[in-house]
């Protein structure tokens, strides 16, 4: 970790890329922590501005609509009701107020969301809440409702329900934070009675991290896949060497760490990561203990990409960084081998390479406290898209057979809907806002209040496209939100689409059907932009491509009534 | 370690908190002597001596210290009462 003056350091370097701007509120004393944040985002590559409102001025700031924080424009706003300074209040409060406090903070909250939402665009980053126990009655406290240990955990527990129906609101676990250090790393008394600052100098990197953490998450910046390494790493032993029997897995002995290690990595591939294995090994000899051992926790369904071989890994990862078309960056590789590992990172920029423990008992642990896989968004039961990545291969396979692609792409019976957005998709139309990168005009990220919003707002026309064929279902693939400028001219607000459906098709198919759809609201023109990133490379000349007039740089048009439709082998459905 | 030798490290220190390499510094230095030495950065510095000695000064003493030789006197008194 940082120390806490290296990110002060850190604060003030120069980082090129799009300012993003947050406001700190809290009811204890913050520039610390907002310089610590700055330093933090600035260290991880996002060129973030933090303002620091004065110590405790949230009501203050919050209900002007003309306060310092409002007229800075925050992107983000950083909400810090710090315990001890609760606790205090708790104290000074009757009895009765004492039976409802967690309760009463919890209203002061919601009334803080709503001000902001009321006032500003900015997503709201919310610190949970540490815990104190004054062991006014011993452990007893725990189950007596006018005791500050119980109203406090209570305030978090109704944090977090309250949050789940709160799309604009996303969590910062200061609680975990503490947890991770202890008290007597994370607090400092005299440091509190000096200065107000409710955690201690030190603990203030790791509050730093779990905020810019989100942030870079607002920014698309997650991770998508997991490639694994197998012998030591996924199970103890050498299968090539141990064979079946040999091999560490299950409850028992060594087995139990690689076991549990397995059990999280299938969590997150039902949350959507991508799992991919990577092996210096038989193909025949790798996949044994999946289709075999009773005791593996992973099976061959779970895995998107199995790559056993005898080639470097480096070349086997590019290779399955290929076959998923997703960025370097959202990728993380498992290997027990430093040198493997080295190699990985040398050859690939851009792909994480945790420093794995020597002790395969701490793998999991070590993994957990990196906090790789913040997300800004979550689909629920459709979030793993396994099976999806296994019919992209058969696809492939059968791609191979047809001399010709058109064959190829006839045979494949693709069946595509395009509809304006819908209360049940908002969550995923977000999503994507927030992940894609590469098919992205203008990468926009919007958040699901803000597609609400969108979706409600007479000025725009909106479509979201899904994609099916005779292999599965892509589900929903591409958003389209067009902004209408004047009464005839609609400017192309946000394209993007999951490059799973690269090259088949559908950006014709898109194209038809956003120009239909200008044309039946009677608009003669529709506007586009190309805004490049450093990675969205891949559609620079699609305008171009489909028939649009360049203006001026990297601004298109096109004539709605001479746009000539683009053919294709997707039948359109309801 | 004597009193000198802590004086020796507490100037690094200084130095690198408030990031000139040429501060001067003497048991007399008070805040007003150091540019950028307010009651924000004060905190900082505590911190750094605290990790550096590997000691906690005591709320008064944060808040009471004079000067640097007041900081050094407490200070030694800790790492007294260490060993």
């Amino acid at each position: 970790m940082y120390t806490f003056r290296e990110l002060q350091k850190a604060s003030r370097l120069d980082i090129d890329g799009k300012e993003i701007k947050v406001a700190v509120l809290g009811n204890c004393a913050t520039q610390f922590f907002s310089s610590a944040v700055q330093g933090y985002a600035k260290r991880s590559g996002l060129n973030a501005l933090v303002y620091d409102a004065d110590y405790d001025q949230i009501d203050a700031q919050l209900l002007d609509q003309h306060s310092e924080v409002y007229a800075f424009g925050p992107d983000s706003i950083v909400i810090w009701l710090a315990t001890d300074r609760l606790y205090e209040e708790f104290l000074d409060a009757d009895l009765a107020a004492r039976e409802r406090f967690a309760e009463s903070c919890m209203e002061r909250l919601e009334r803080y969301w709503h001000l902001i939402t009321a006032n500003c665009n900015a997503k709201i980053i919310q610190l949970n809440f540490s815990e104190i126990n004054d062991k006014v009655l011993g452990n007893y406290s725990c189950k007596v409702t006018s005791t500050f240990t119980y109203q406090i955990r209570k305030l978090n527990g109704l944090l977090g329900e309250a949050m789940a129906g709160q799309s604009a609101v996303y969590p910062a676990d200061l609680l975990s934070v503490q947890i991770e250090l202890g008290q007597n790393r994370f607090y400092d008394a005299p440091l509190y009675y000096n200065a107000k600052m409710t955690v201690s100098i030190n603990a203030l990197p790791y509050i730093a991290k779990a905020v810019a953490d989100v942030l870079l998450a607002l920014d698309g910046r997650i991770k998508k896949c997991v490639v694994c390494d197998l012998d030591n790493t996924l199970w103890g032993g050498v299968i090539g060497d141990d064979g079946l029997g040999g091999i560490h897995i299950g409850e028992l002995g060594q087995g139990h760490a690689f076991t549990n290690l397995q059990r999280w990595l299938k969590q997150l591939k039902e949350c959507g990561i991508i799992l991919a294995v990577c092996s210096k090994n038989n193909e025949e000899t790798a996949r044994e203990p999946f289709e075999k051992h009773e005791e593996m926790i992973l099976g061959l369904e779970d895995i998107s990409l199995f790559v056993a071989n005898w080639d470097d890994k480096a070349s086997n990862i590019k290779m399955i960084q290929k076959s998923l078309n997703i960025g370097m960056d959202s990728m993380i590789f498992l290997d027990d081998n430093p040198f493997e590992r080295n190699l990985v990172r040398e050859l690939i920029p851009g792909i994480t390479v945790p420093e794995l423990p020597q002790d395969p008992a701490l793998y999991l642990e070590y993994l957990q406290s990196q906090n790789y896989f913040e997300t800004a968004s979550f689909a629920g039961a459709g979030a793993d898209r396994t099976k999806q990545y296994q019919a992209e291969l058969e696809r492939r396979k059968l791609e191979k057979t047809f001399e010709s692609i058109d064959g190829y792409l006839r045979s494949l019976e693709m069946k595509g809907t395009a509809k304006p957005f819908e209360p049940v998709r908002f969550a995923r139309i977000a999503q994507l806002t927030q992940r894609s990168n590469q098919f992205n005009l203008r990468t926009i990220r919007y958040t699901e209040s803000d597609i609400e919003r969108i979706a409600d707002d007479g000025n725009y026309l909106t479509l979201y496209y899904t994609l099916r064929d005779r292999f599965g279902d892509h589900g929903l693939v591409s958003v389209v939100i067009m902004k209408k400028i004047s009464e005839t001219r609609l400017f192309v607000d946000t394209w993007l689409m999951s490059c799973r459906v690269l090259k088949r098709g559908m950006e014709e198919f898109i194209v038809n059907a956003f120009v239909d759809t200008a044309a039946k609201n009677g608009f003669e023109w529709i506007s586009a932009e190309y805004i490049p990133t450093p990675k969205n490379k891949m559609v620079e000349t699609i305008y171009e491509t489909m028939g649009f007039t360049c203006t001026t740089d990297h601004h298109y048009e096109l004539k709605v009534s001479a746009y000539v439709k683009k053919n294709n082998y997707i039948t359109m459905e309801d | 370690m004597s009193r000198e030798e802590v004086l020796e490290k507490v100037t690094g220190i200084i130095r690198e908190v408030f990031e000139k390499d040429s501060i001067v510094v003497s048991e007399t230095t008070t805040a007003a002597d150091v540019e950028g030495w307010d009651s924000l950065t004060h905190l900082n510095l505590v911190n750094e001596i605290e990790m550096e000695f590997d000691i906690r000064f005591m709320l008064a003493e944060v808040q009471g210290s004079k000067n640097v030789g007041e900081l050094i006197t407490a200070l030694m008194k800790h790492l007294d009462e260490k060993n």
